[in-house]
């Protein structure tokens, strides 16, 4: 965004995000100071590996934290000029599923199991279109099923979510997710659960659909190689934060914090020489309720001795250009560790 | 799907005739192990040992077990005769044998008692039905709140009292004490519709409260457990409004497994209550069960048995097909 | 490296379907439909393909968990195929499991130290230093520390608990370990350290390893030969880098160029060399006639539904490289199915 511009938001904005929940053995703090934008027609990849927050903050903007009561949600979620986290439930209900919408990871928990597949987005239909008699909401599934590609979309229609295969059904979840043209999708881990070849027709029909739609996609997931697929914009939480951003490709060509590298090392790749061995982040990730002080990652980084006791006690603030890190390492002492050290063993 | 109902009428059918075999066993077999005679039961003690032949040529006690049974079962289905020379006795189908103590049919005898039962368990099941769903979801959506405490606590005291202390409690203070309820008298139906409803909403509150209890939590852990489904975050995510979320999506989850064990427990209690018809002085199967017992009276033993199985597997029945109807899972597998 | 551990021949697992009134068999879920293939001493086999190709059913089969319907199971030369329960009691030294799920394969009433010793206390092995100190071993051996043997599963992390489960497998010192998705619950980074960890256990003990997985990329990093299966069949197994570098069945082409590659510039590439495979895996009930992949295959002809195409060396394949294709596929050859080339980002 141009500092000449007028005030005009980005699509979404999210600013100072923070979700905690008050559990019997303490408070976890799920999100911390989470701050991000995404425009319309633009892919925004979420990297993380479980606990990192990254789901979390998906729920947070859908609002769906607002029927947990021991969930405590601060700063702002800008949608199309609109703040989420001070509006009224209502006010978000009628948002979500409308004008932002969520697939999920697992289709088969995801959908009901009584109810069948047609009905769930005839559902998801009218709640948004209270005017629209049945006939004509169904027709629209039927539509939409279709247009996800899915066969005989007439005789589906009828089925429940047990009777389609794993990639149909998440298709038929997405069908139920765009029922309503939303300007933002949001999928969380949407191909984890399903067959590599299925998880590239899903891949696939994502990428058309948006290109179709020109909706702004939020695409969550543990396997950078989806990121890497989808990604306009890159995302890498840990320990609830977010540790790095930028651009896809400079997040996977240079990227910056030693989480990162970490998870590049982990990864076998189809399209690199077989290494003898893996190079993973040591150690397990944080717990939520106790993050260690000042760099949550700094337990398990082999560089944190490198700048005195700064990351044991002191939090680093995400900073850069576009291609922003939190760490307190100088911008090129890990430009210089990436090049020696850790781009060799990729 | 025919298949599934026709697989379960058959399963049924096995296992009453299994049940009616092992009762029969137990109830003839046992006293001629220990060597009393039934015979000598059904006359009672000052009998001249010519009497006592007669019954047992007649009842048949001096046949092989099986043929015993077989005579029984054939009673059941098509009624039987009992004959000794010219003395004949009709008993027409279902033939239950003649109660030891009275000489009566057993079969109208029974009949006679079932309305009582079924009155007090059906009346007592919506009851409880509405009274546990109701505070089980309150619970589960409000956890932690004073409702959910406050309803948790005294269903934990509904499940720990027994009948005979809530029973005879209530009685003392609402018919004894107030004044506002009679003394318990059944009165029937069709004599009376008003008189049979408030002679029977002590017995009913009585008996609900200790199903309620186990239904509120039993509710509360149902839902709690659906509302943390992705289906239902999926149903929120739609958009839909709570109330939809949870009176549609979560409740039709959260209730399925309501259905079997309501279905066991009417089951259960439609072959008689025994504690609350007792303390209420109901004449239902139970009492009848109760005062047959303390009589030695096996043939009624065994009819309220069979009754009860009879009712208890009747009901397993509809609860299969109840799943099969609700769950599409069980219908399309 | 040449000496069979483990020899399978025609191995057949058929699942009964029993339909109406009195269970009548009315067909049969042909799991594993006729798989011949060997586990050399020493080797790490890699075996891979999608949910419901039957690899875990063929793990299973392995260990004798199950029983096979059909076929031969050799372990060092002796056919284990139909031996009983007490029969099989040696071989349960001999090879052990790793399942997926580290939270449900762990018993989660009992302490870390009963559920790694269990093994040697149903084998009578002896322990000279004590139960206790042989578990303390084996947890300082999957990088556990040893001081937790008193703990719960429930302490753990998963990567902690797929630890736990490799030291129990470990215990009896096994020759052969069969591994059913044994990373595919963990956390990228978790899932590299239990990779490395059975990587360096398999030097140190001459483990030979069956290493059943859904993805391709760790089955490359880890194994010296892959078999790729399809609905109950092996339609390739090759050497590591013959497989990865000449794909021959159009399955396997397929399944390798529909891994993300992480490299957000190679995207448009790797999009244009996807083959999109169309409809979904038939029922292992009716599985197709002749070539199984036929109905999702380009490059089918009428011969592939009358005659099944043998596990044979095609083209000119090394000895190791099998295929079961009628038509394989050749380098550099155009394969219908790939995006047009001209589909902008």
């Amino acid at each position: 965004m141009s500092i000449g511009a007028t005030n005009a938001r980005p699509f979404l904005e999210i600013k100072d995000l923070n979700v905690r929940f008050e559990t019997d053995d303490g408070i976890v703090q799920a999100v911390t100071g989470s701050t991000f934008s995404l425009e319309k027609g633009k892919t925004l990849g979420i990297v993380g590996e479980s606990g990192s927050g990254k789901s979390v903050t998906s729920l947070a903007v859908l609002g769906l934290h607002r029927t947990r009561s021991n969930a405590k949600v601060s700063g702002e979620i800008w949608l199309d000029d609109e703040e989420l986290v001070s509006a009224t439930d209502e006010q978000v209900r009628k948002l979500r599923g409308g004008k932002m919408a969520m697939i999920f990871q697992d289709p088969l928990s995801a959908m009901h199991p009584y109810f069948t597949v047609g009905s769930q987005i005839v559902e998801a239909y009218r709640v948004h279109n209270p005017g629209v008699n049945k006939k004509v909401a169904r027709e629209r599934a039927i539509d939409m099923l279709a247009r996800v590609g899915i066969p005989q979309p007439e005789r589906r229609f009828n089925d429940y979510a047990h009777q389609f295969s794993g990639g149909m059904r998440q298709r038929a979840m997405i069908a139920m997710a765009l029922v309503n043209d939303p300007a933002l999708l949001i999928a969380d881990e949407p191909t984890t659960a399903l067959d590599v070849t299925v998880q590239a027709q899903i891949l696939d029909l994502i990428r058309d659909l948006q290109e179709e739609f020109g909706s702004a996609v939020i695409m969550i997931t543990h396997d950078l190689g989806v990121v890497a697929e989808l990604a306009d914009d890159v995302l890498v939480m840990y320990g609830g934060k977010v540790i790095e951003k930028g651009p896809a490709v400079d997040v996977f060509q240079q990227p910056q914090h030693p989480y990162t590298w970490g998870l590049l090392g982990s990864m076998p790749r189809l399209d690199r020489e077989v290494r003898d061995r893996l190079n993973p982040v040591k150690g397990s990730p944080p717990s939520l309720i106790n993050l260690p002080n000042g760099c949550a990652f700094h337990p398990r980084c082999p560089y944190a001795g490198r700048n005195g006791d700064r990351s044991f006690t002191e939090v680093p603030e995400l900073r850069g250009d576009i291609h922003k890190v939190a760490c307190h390492l100088p911008a090129e002492e890990r430009t210089k560790i990436f090049q020696q050290e850790v781009l060799p063993n990729l | 799907m025919l298949a599934y109902i026709v697989r379960r009428v058959i399963n049924a059918i096995i296992t009453l005739l299994v049940v009616t075999a092992v009762t029969f066993g137990i109830f003839f077999a046992i006293p001629k192990a220990t060597g009393s005679d039934p015979a000598l039961l059904y006359i009672g003690k000052q009998s001249d040992p010519a009497a006592i032949e007669g019954i047992r040529q007649k009842m048949g006690f001096d046949d092989p077990i099986y043929v015993q049974y077989g005579k029984f079962l054939k009673g059941i289905v098509a009624g039987r005769d009992y004959a000794n020379g010219p003395d004949v006795t009709h008993c027409p189908a279902p033939c239950l044998g003649y109660s030891f103590a009275t000489e009566q049919e057993v079969t109208p005898l029974l009949l006679e008692d079932i309305p009582v039962t079924l009155s007090l368990a059906l009346g007592a099941a919506v009851l409880w039905l509405i009274m546990g769903i109701s505070f089980g979801v309150i619970s589960a959506l409000r956890r932690g709140s004073f409702v959910d405490r406050a309803a948790m606590t005294t269903a934990l005291a509904g499940v720990s009292l027994p009948v005979y202390f809530t029973g005879l409690l209530s009685s003392a203070i609402f018919v004894y004490w107030l004044g506002w309820l009679p003394q318990g008298q059944y009165v029937p139906f069709l004599e009376n519709p008003a008189d049979w409803f408030v002679n029977l909403i002590l017995p009913w509150i009585t008996l609900a409260f200790l199903f309620a209890a186990t239904y509120a939590r039993l509710t509360r852990a149902n839902m709690l457990e659906t509302l943390g489904e992705d289906y239902v975050r999926t149903a929120r995510a739609k958009g839909l409004t709570e109330r939809v979320v949870i009176g549609k999506h979560a409740l039709r989850s959260g209730l399925t497994p309501i259905v079997t064990v309501f279905g066991l427990d009417l089951g259960a209690l439609l072959g008689g209550a025994v504690l609350t018809e007792t303390v209420f002085n109901l004449r239902g199967l139970g009492y009848q069960a109760l005062t047959a017992i303390r009589q030695n009276d096996l043939p009624i033993i065994l009819g309220v048995t069979l009754i009860a199985a009879f009712f208890i597997v009747f009901a397993n029945l509809i609860v299969d097909l109840v799943y099969g109807w609700i769950d599409p899972r069980v219908r399309l597998a | 490296m040449s000496e069979n551990l483990l020899e399978v021949k025609g191995l057949e697992k058929h699942f009964p379907i029993t339909k109406g009134l009195f269970k009548r068999q009315v067909g049969a879920v042909r799991a594993v439909d006729g798989i011949d293939i060997e586990v050399k001493a020493g080797e790490t086999l890699g075996l891979v393909g999608e949910s419901g190709c039957g690899k875990s059913t063929t793990g299973r089969l392995f260990t004798r968990i199950l029983e096979p319907t059909g076929g031969t199971i050799t372990f060092e030369g002796e056919d284990i195929s139909h031996k009983s329960v007490t029969q099989l009691r040696p071989l349960r030294r001999d090879v052990q499991m790793i399942f997926q799920d580290p939270y449900s394969s762990l018993n989660p009433r009992h302490t870390v130290g009963s559920i790694i010793s269990a093994p040697l206390q149903i084998q009578n092995i002896p322990t000279p230093q004590g139960l206790k100190k042989a578990v303390q071993e084996l947890l300082e051996l999957v990088g556990l520390n040893p001081e937790h043997y008193n703990r719960y599963p429930h302490e753990f992390s998963g990567g902690q608990r797929q630890r736990i489960g490799i030291a129990r497998a470990l215990a009896l010192r096994p020759k052969l370990i069969i591994a059913d998705e044994p990373v595919s619950a963990l956390d990228v980074s978790i899932q590299a350290q239990v990779v490395n960890l059975l990587d360096d256990l398999q030097r140190e003990f001459d483990l030979t390893y069956v290493f059943i997985a859904h993805d391709l990329s760790v089955v490359r990093h880890i194994s010296d030969r892959v078999a790729v299966m399809y609905l109950g069949k092996v339609v390739e197994v090759a050497e590591r880098d013959d497989l990865y570098r000449n794909p021959r069945h159009p399955y396997t082409v397929a399944l390798m160029s529909a891994v993300p590659v992480p490299d957000p510039v190679r995207r448009d590439r790797a999009q244009r060399d996807r083959v999109l495979l169309t409809g979904d895996v038939p029922s292992p009930i009716n599985p197709p006639s002749g070539c199984r992949f036929r109905t999702r295959c380009w490059k089918a002809q009428d011969i592939c539904a009358t005659e099944e195409p043998p596990l044979v060396t095609r083209l000119d394949d090394p000895a190791s490289h099998l295929t079961a294709c009628h038509f394989p596929v050749v380098e550099d050859e155009a394969v219908a199915g790939r995006r047009p080339a001209a589909t902008p980002a």
